[in-house]
């Protein structure tokens, strides 16, 4: 019996059943009914792979306490940080757990180069571009995640940088050709090249605005995925090819989407257009802000037949998600008709303002996208806007100097009345002046958006 | 094991399965199923842990369990908030009915 079924056979059929679980996961993770269902699969076929590989490794290993104590450590920070994290933040986290991938794919690569062990050609390349791929996503996903934490503020711009980005990009790929020929194969070039490789993703994701991140994050999770994929080449271990090469198709796909739903190509994305045009763009926005008072702001909710409330990331940020559900239910209360229109990009990333909802409780029967919504703003007493900007900014329908020019818009302008509840008077996230907030029909209601709600619910409550 | 040719057919038919997979998602779950698809490739911590065991000097271990635990936390903090946002989805639906 322990001759013909080997504990090796044993591993690659646990990767077998893990790889098929990750797809079937996958799967169930695209209808909201199946969804939780099916990150419990993937996460069995996770467990099973692990349990199988330190079976696999038992005693034939000196470093068994080392890789114990290290995927203590690991999980140990990851499970506490990833229950703590406010759901507000969540993008962020996942660009930082999937740069630890990314990461990981790379050390992985280190291990096999540095080591020098024998290995083919086709082996070594493949080992150095995962080591590359790896890397990039690996620094690109911690400045990601340090911008939206708020970490890094300012978007490092300055001329030359594409070419500055392309000269790193040609020496990593001159450093890993000599890698790879074994011209040099000491520590000086395999250094230098993870080292370029390291600086190419800080690099590129510098100059990306805040709000392009989500579509970096998810290039650089496909990108990871990918990393994975070839390193598991390396490694001969079908589960990382097929979970990697997995996530790198599904990966680009969920990329090319987030970009459509922001009407931006790319390549656009990438290579930092946005910043470049935002400077011609800054100016074309005339007229002043005119403020208003949350007590007639609440009059006037009060006395609406038909509102519709806009919320962006301002109001995530604030927390404000179970108070503006609250306002809700007290205006449905007095008769009025409520919807919520969430823009594809709203909150961080397409579907972010949904989780953000979902958690207050706001019933999906209430909640619109784009597409449905847009024709109801002209029929809508008031537009209230918490804490969006871009989303409903008219200059992406009527100013072709505008950066987000030609990017789908809610049309909040063509409400009767529209109450914006801004922080100040300053720019949004992306920097770019909205012509919304100057419109005549437009009132401003500066203020924290929790605050600017509760004043609003005494308002209306006062009113009714 | 793998080699060659075989390896770009698993690379091809998993490229096209990844694709299929997502291909009909509605807006409303890209973020839980980018974090989804995220979690999945975390099974590079296996790939670390293979790197790890087969490591024979002090950097090369030192390399090996920053892998390790890059890939555990790769795995694990993808996991948790996953399940974390999904669990709201489902009883928002469930809340709803059509």
């Amino acid at each position: 019996m322990p001759s013909v079924v080997s504990v090796q056979t044993l591993t690659q059929l646990s990767y077998l059943v893990a790889a098929a679980l990750f797809i079937l996961g996958l799967k169930r993770m695209s209808s909201p009914v199946t969804a939780v269902s099916g990150v419990r699969w993937a996460g069995v076929g996770m467990l099973l792979a692990t349990l199988a590989t330190l079976a696999f490794m038992g005693a034939s290993t000196f470093n068994l306490e080392l890789v114990i104590g290290a995927i203590a450590i690991g999980g140990i920070l990851a499970w506490v940080s990833g229950k703590r994290v406010a759901m507000t933040d969540m993008p962020q986290m996942i660009a930082l757990y999937n740069g630890m991938g990314g990461g990981a794919a790379a050390a992985i690569a280190g291990v096999e180069l540095y080591g020098g062990n024998e290995h083919s050609i086709t082996h070594l390349v493949i080992a150095t571009i995962g080591g590359f791929i790896g890397s990039v996503s690996f620094s690109g996903s911690l400045i990601a995640f340090a911008k939206l934490q708020g970490l890094i503020t300012k978007s490092v711009r300055f001329g030359g940088q594409k070419f500055l980005n392309l000269a790193i990009l040609l020496v990593t790929i001159a450093l890993g050709f000599m890698v790879v020929s074994g011209m040099d194969f000491g520590l000086p070039a395999v250094s230098l090249f993870f080292v370029f490789a390291l600086l190419l993703g800080v690099a590129m994701t510098l100059p990306i605005g805040g709000a392009d991140m989500p579509v970096v994050i998810s290039l650089y999770n496909a990108l990871t995925g990918l990393a994975v994929g070839f390193e598991g080449f390396v490694l001969d271990n079908a589960a990382m090819i097929i979970a990697g090469t997995v996530v790198g198709a599904a990966g680009t796909l969920l990329t090319q989407l987030m970009a459509k739903a922001m009407n931006r190509s790319l390549g656009n994305v990438l290579f930092s257009n946005f910043g470049e045009s935002s400077a011609a763009g800054g100016a074309g926005v005339t007229g002043s802000q005119k403020a208003i008072e949350a007590s007639d702001a609440g009059v006037m909710m009060a006395y609406s037949q038909k509102i519709i409330i806009v919320p962006g990331y301002g109001l995530a940020v604030a927390q404000a998600q179970h108070k503006v559900w609250g306002l809700a239910q007290l205006l449905i209360d007095h008769g009025v008709m409520v919807r919520f229109a969430i823009h594809p990009v709203a909150g961080r990333m397409p579907g972010h303002m949904n989780v953000l909802l979902a958690e207050a409780g706001v019933p999906y029967d209430l909640i619109s996208d784009l597409d449905e919504i847009n024709a109801e703003f002209e029929t809508a007493d008031v537009a209230l806007i918490i804490g969006a900007n871009d989303v409903v900014n008219p200059d992406a329908r009527a100013n072709k100097a505008s950066p987000i020019f030609g990017m789908p818009i809610l049309n909040a302008d063509k409400a009767k009345n529209v109450i914006v509840i801004k922080r100040g008077q300053g720019q949004g996230f992306s920097g770019i002046d909205n012509a919304l907030f100057v419109l005549d029909q437009t009132r401003m209601l500066y203020g924290d958006a929790q605050a600017a709600v509760s004043q609003l619910i005494q308002a209306v409550k006062a009113a009714g | 094991m793998i080699d060659g040719v075989i390896a770009l057919y698993i690379f091809m038919l998993a490229a096209f399965t990844g694709y299929e997979v997502i291909s009909r998602v509605p807006v409303i779950l890209h973020t839980p199923l980018m974090s989804g698809s995220n979690f999945v490739h975390g099974i590079v911590l296996v790939g670390a842990m293979v790197a790890l065991a087969a490591a024979d000097s002090t950097p090369l271990r030192v390399i090996g369990v920053i892998g390790v635990i890059l890939g555990a936390g790769n795995a694990v903090g993808g996991y948790v908030v996953t399940e974390r946002m999904l669990k709201m989805f489902v009883s928002a639906g469930r809340k709803k009915g059509p």
